[in-house]
């Protein structure tokens, strides 16, 4: 017993010093940019440059417009899975997670070529459609995460006796939808709104192959080009994703723990 | 009404009594309507148009030529530093998250420091892409600040001896920040899982330690242990963004390669281009198919 309590240390001691120091050593790299003493320079210079505002905001807007479109996307069809098509419900589970097999790259690959300016759905012939089909993709890209938060939600509560009951009152189907089932999964819809955006802030490949000025392209450009502000913006990154992934777990404090429907 | 509703659960508020109701058509599907457009607009036919491109010369006919194109010696060495590097990482991953799985589960840790690393695990195992990289060049970059620390302390200077962080070895590290986090977070709930009865059953039996851990935790956690080591090659082998902002286009990884050829046609057969990219569906594709497959095979134990 001794032995193995010691053992788990040393593993976790070793762990925790891979993970920490690269923290540690970005934050460090980060103060330097003052010759010969620690300062926060190199945050100032990041946070002043328009380019980072611009790109930083852009991102935000199309993390908010991701977010409804994945709540629009998964809240109907997995309260409806639930409630009429259980059946079906393998299939849909099936196509939730072929994001996870099929590479971000591969998917934009996909975009470029049928949504060109000369094909009969023209996303990318303006720049309004490619902002589109930047939100489209980042949609998929979270389907997953979403499908997979809004379902353990919906396991949480009794969707056919809620439904019914709506239904005795007079509400048709929108409004089953909007002011009885999403009001009582928010929790995890809100856990799958906070994952989407860690997600998709920083994300690099599908915005800059499809020309976004986004905040994952700016990033890498920064990254080529700067010394000390990288490390700064990694620092920023990091406590980005800390926050969006605190406050899932806050959330899942205030989520109901059992499910209380007859089975 | 009431009843007939509860005993079926598919009658409409103003349902008319059950003998009409038998001609209704069956409308369920529309529901799911919009969502299956959706996946076969923006993720079935666009991956369904690549790969069918990567059996098809410019003509329109259908060759395998393309897929036979990806034997030249530059994009066979691509795949084969990429499924090394996945493998690499995932595999150094597996155990160490594991490992560590295993030491905040039944280590006897205090229980703080277990939910602070499944909680430090989530941020870590989505802290990925440019911001990771810079990390890296910032910890082990040339001068980075272990690389100088080694230097001036112990005099070890880790680029005179062959490492380099734009490297296989220097990327199988890099991917370690995200690999080992992820497989904690997925094993730790199996980890769990292991009954106490299990231990004590074994111990009765006269069993040691090592024929405990041989005989009993090593079967029943292989599965998923397997299982998410695949899934951990299929996240790395995708993964494009911290390659690219660690080595630019120096390290031929298949995910670069194919951002070259998206952006510019290097490899001059958009066909072949079609044929890279399915290329990577078909890898992560069978990485995944056994994922699921262990996975199943691992919740008969892990209930």
């Amino acid at each position: 017993m001794k032995t193995s309590r010691l053992w788990a240390w040393i593993t976790f001691g070793v762990g925790a010093a891979y993970f920490l120091l690269p923290l540690i050593a970005t934050f460090e790299f980060s103060l330097r940019m003052r010759r010969g003493v620690y300062s926060f320079d190199a945050y100032r210079s990041v946070l002043g440059d328009p380019y980072f505002q611009a790109t930083f905001f852009y991102s935000v807007l199309v993390a908010v417009f991701t977010i409804l479109l994945g709540v629009l996307l998964v809240v109907p069809t997995a309260y409806w899975i639930r409630l009429r098509m259980p059946r079906f419900r393998p299939v849909v589970e099936f196509i939730t997670l072929l994001p996870l097999v099929i590479p971000a790259i591969v998917i934009v690959f996909g975009y470029i070529r049928m949504f060109g300016s000369s094909s009969p759905l023209p996303f990318l012939a303006s720049t309004r459609g490619a902002d589109a089909l930047l939100v489209i993709g980042y949609a998929t890209l979270a389907l997953p995460y979403m499908y997979r938060a809004v379902d353990t939600g919906l396991a949480t509560i009794d969707v056919r006796t809620l439904t019914e009951a709506a239904q005795i009152l007079g509400a048709g189907w929108t409004r089953i939808v909007i002011r009885v089932i999403l009001p009582n999964v928010l929790i995890a819809v809100l856990s799958g709104a906070f994952l989407t955006f860690a997600i998709v802030i920083g994300e690099f490949t599908m915005a800059s192959l499809l020309n976004r000025p986004a905040f994952g392209p700016y990033l890498q450009n920064i990254g080529a080009n700067r010394a000390y502000e990288p490390s700064a913006l990694a620092i920023i990154a990091f406590a980005i994703t800390w926050g969006c992934m605190s406050i899932i777990q806050i959330l899942s404090r205030f989520a109901p723990k059992s499910a209380n429907q007859p089975r | 009404m009431t009843e007939i509703s509860l005993a079926d659960g598919s009658a409409m508020q103003d349902a008319p009594p059950a003998p009409v109701r038998r001609y209704r058509l069956p409308l369920d599907w529309l529901g799911v309507v919009p969502f299956l457009i959706f996946a076969l607009m923006f993720l079935i036919l666009p991956t369904t148009y690549l790969v069918v491109g990567a059996f098809q010369n410019d003509q329109g006919e259908i060759t395998f030529d393309n897929i036979l194109a990806l034997s030249a010696p530059s994009i066979v060495s691509a795949y084969w530093i990429s499924i090394r590097i996945s493998l690499a990482s995932a595999v150094l991953g597996g155990v160490v998250g594991l490992a560590m799985a295993v030491a905040i589960s039944r280590g006897g840790l205090p229980p703080w420091l277990r939910s602070a690393t499944v909680t430090f695990s989530g941020v870590a195992s989505n802290f990925a892409g440019v911001p990771l990289a810079f990390a890296f060049i910032a910890t082990l970059g040339r001068l980075g600040l272990l690389t100088v620390l080694l230097n001036n302390w112990l005099g070890v200077n880790i680029y005179s001896l062959g490492f380099n962080l734009l490297s296989f070895w220097g990327l199988t590290l890099t991917y370690l920040y995200f690999q080992i986090p992820l497989m904690l977070v997925i094993i730790t709930p199996a980890v769990d899982g292991l009954k106490k009865e299990w231990g004590e059953a074994a111990a009765m039996l006269g069993a040691t330690t090592w024929q405990y851990w041989r005989m009993v935790v090593i079967p029943v956690l292989w599965p998923s242990f397997l299982g998410t080591v695949l899934l951990l090659f299929a996240n790395a082998f995708g993964a494009i963004a911290t390659a690219y902002a660690l080595t630019g286009s120096q390290l031929n990884i298949v995910p670069i390669l194919l951002y070259a050829q998206i952006r510019g046609d290097v490899l001059h057969n958009p066909h072949l281009g079609y044929a890279l990219a399915f290329g990577m569906i078909f890898i992560t594709g069978v990485a995944n198919i056994f994922y699921i497959w262990f996975r199943a095979r691992s919740d008969r134990w892990l209930k």
